[in-house]
């Protein structure tokens, strides 16, 4: 059994509660923060923890801590992002409902690290039950004395409160959140300057998704250096994976890093396989923002290694062969799936939830699903699966935020991965309304690599 | 819920207010504004949308021009500028939740209730529509339904048919 960092009391009924989740261990790192380590002592165990960003983008948090300015008489703040939108991604949701007070522990520590004397958790405005739960266990943690004026005698003051989103998966970038946050829409700021300088109200901020302020918690309670002997290389620790899609046990799993994309597809520990004995054919490792991969090369690289479940394996190849761990929402699509209509899916998201700042994200996601939409409805031809390669990269690297990659990604990937399925989508298009292209040469058990490279 | 129309004037109640006095109080001086996002909500939840009035009432209170709350209520998907079903079913329509029988879910609905997305049942019950993932993937197929946004998983058929009386009996 692996270890379980953030979910070892998961299973303790009523870990959803202050009292179980204190005799459980809870508020340990609080303690031993506030009484025996200095702000400085906690950033440094982080950074020897390897600890990096479980939002997507995988940076380490240590070292985003170490670039907070602190002019004198500024506040300064932590905003934790629980506005988790990413599609295939529910890891955080999760986590909120069901252990809240890891959360809240995370936040006491952290801000006590960083010097901020009042946080917020930003929780999208859909996530209304979770909103709930986190301000009941804030009461509960203030009334013990964890929040609030000279926490547990150390002089530490903190404040936390729980703020609602609106719906809009713009404001999961940390930019826009902070628009967000100041009552405006959801546009993402021109950088720099970065948050960690001129953040919320122009004050210095920490932006941290809910899994990386709850795996400070652990790193506190056992230490940088104990935390880094868990998973492989620069991906260290434990990590939160949701897994979606066509397999047997959707649900969300911590893993060590460094487990076998293999053993978590088909170990009965992890999804189970792949649902109603159908077979494997394709994987979204990372959320919807990352290149799709078919069957072949999720589980081995072309190089034939064995594909893990780090950061580095997963892309292993660049955008040619690999993909990413991102946010670790781990969509499995089986042979049924159709890859035309799920990247045509993807596609509309991204054009809905545009936020519109930048003319080739704005126009070019709205190309991209005009013509998916004609390809998977049967009207589309050969000339516009190379439109949509072209589209995509106009779209790449030229706008504010990220968003306008994460729209181009999956349509380049999947045509670049499925090419003969879009073109299949063009020659047959009355076969394409009723039945599916199947598995081609993309199955399992794996072909020879030479084969399909 | 209370019922609106488009050009009735709106005033809050002392206990909406006394809400809104306690939001105010998270951020720092001068920074009211910070709390439109939590007050559309609690006016949303109370009017079942943002009229007009509704919304110029948040400007006066928050003091801020109308056009700030216009255009925040217009940004978010959230929140609803024109009347409503009491019940809006809300059907996670993206990737994940498509894989596994979403668009299924969404064509009872629609034959069930009897109305397309967006509109309303004659008798003002419901209304439904198709929203962007919830977060929620693992349970898939997923909907949720307002003001308290209770999550309902793992939907079939038999499901949607089962909640849609119940809600009907309330
Ligand atoms: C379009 C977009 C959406 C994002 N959504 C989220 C999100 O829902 N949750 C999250 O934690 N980070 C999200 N991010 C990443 C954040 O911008 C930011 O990198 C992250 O919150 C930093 O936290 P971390 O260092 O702890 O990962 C998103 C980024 C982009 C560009
Ligand atoms: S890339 Fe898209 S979402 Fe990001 S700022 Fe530009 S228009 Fe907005
Ligand atoms: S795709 Fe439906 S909840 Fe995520």
């Amino acid at each position: 059994m692996a270890r379980r960092l953030l979910f070892e009391h998961i299973n303790v009924p009523g870990i959803n509660t202050f009292d179980v989740y204190r005799q459980q261990g809870g508020y340990r790192a609080v303690e031993r923060a506030l009484k025996s380590l200095s702000p400085d002592d906690v950033v440094e165990e982080v950074k020897k923890s390897g600890l990096r960003g479980r939002g997507g983008a995988g940076f380490p948090t240590g070292m985003k801590w170490s670039f907070l300015a602190k002019p004198e008489g500024v506040p300064r703040y932590l905003v934790c992002n629980a506005d988790e939108s990413e599609p295939g991604t529910f890891k955080d949701r999760y986590l909120m409902t069901h252990i809240p007070h890891l959360l809240i522990e995370g936040m006491i520590v952290s801000s006590y690290a960083l010097g901020a004397n009042t946080s917020y958790i930003y929780v999208r405005g859909e996530m209304m039950p979770q909103i709930r739960i986190l301000e009941k266990a804030i009461a509960e943690a203030k009334a013990a004395g964890f929040l609030g004026k000279n926490i547990l005698g150390s002089g530490f003051d903190l404040e936390l409160y729980v703020q609602p989103g609106g719906g809009a998966y713009i404001c999961g970038e940390e930019t826009a959140l902070l628009e967000s946050l100041e009552g405006k829409r959801g546009n993402p700021r021109i950088k720099p300057p970065f948050p960690a300088v001129s953040g919320l109200y122009g004050c210095p901020t920490v932006v941290n998704n809910v899994e990386s302020i709850a795996a400070v918690v652990p790193i506190v309670n056992e230490g940088g250096d104990e935390y880094a002997k868990i998973g492989i290389g620069r991906s260290t620790g434990t990590k939160l994976i949701s897994a979606s899609g066509n397999i047997n046990k959707p649900g969300v799993y911590e893993i060590e890093l460094g487990v076998s994309v293999e053993d978590f597809i088909y170990s009965d520990e992890y999804c189970g396989g792949i649902a109603n004995g159908k077979r494997l054919k394709a994987v979204v490792a990372g959320g919807s923002s990352v290149p799709i991969l078919p069957a072949n090369l999720i589980l081995k690289t072309v190089n034939g290694e064995n594909r893990l479940m780090t950061y580095e394996s997963l892309s292993d190849g660049g955008f040619a062969t690999g993909t990413m761990l991102g946010s670790g929402g781990f969509v499995v699509l089986d042979e049924d799936a159709c890859i035309v209509r799920n990247t045509w899916n993807f596609s509309r998201f991204y054009h809905h939830e545009s936020c519109g700042q930048c003319s080739p994200c704005r126009e070019g996601t709205g190309w991209m699903e005009k013509v998916l939409h004609r390809l998977e409805y049967g009207h589309g031809t050969m000339s516009d699966i190379d439109l949509l390669v072209d589209v995509a990269k106009k779209i790449e690297g030229n706008t504010i935020c990220p968003l306008g990659d994460a729209a181009a990604w999956p349509v380049a990937s999947a045509i670049r991965h499925f090419r003969d399925e879009f073109e299949w989508h063009v020659t047959h298009p009355q076969e394409a309304q009723k039945g599916n292209y199947g598995l081609a040469h993309y199955a399992d058990p794996l072909p020879a690599i030479a084969a399909t490279v | 819920m209370l019922k609106v129309t488009e050009t009735q004037e709106i005033n809050f109640s002392a206990g909406l207010i006394a809400q809104f006095d306690e939001i105010v109080k998270r951020y720092p001086q001068g920074k009211q504004k910070s709390a439109l996002l939590p007050v559309l909500h609690l006016v949303q939840a109370e009017y079942g949308w943002l009229s007009p009035s509704a919304m110029d009432k948040v400007a006066e209170y928050l003091n801020i021009q109308p056009i700030e709350v216009y255009e925040v209520a217009t940004f978010y998907t959230m929140f609803f500028l024109q009347p409503q079903g009491k019940y809006v079913l809300e059907v996670c329509r993206t990737g994940p939740c498509q894989l596994v029988g979403s668009d299924k879910m969404m064509t009872h609905l629609e034959k069930k209730l009897g109305v397309k997305e967006g509109e309303v049942t004659k008798d003002g019950l419901f209304s439904w529509r198709g929203v962007e993932c919830l977060a929620a993937c693992g349970m898939a197929p997923v909907l949720q339904i307002g003001p308290d946004y209770t999550y309902y998983e793992n939907l079939t058929e038999d499901k949607l048919d089962t909640l849609i009386e119940e809600l009907k009996k309330k």
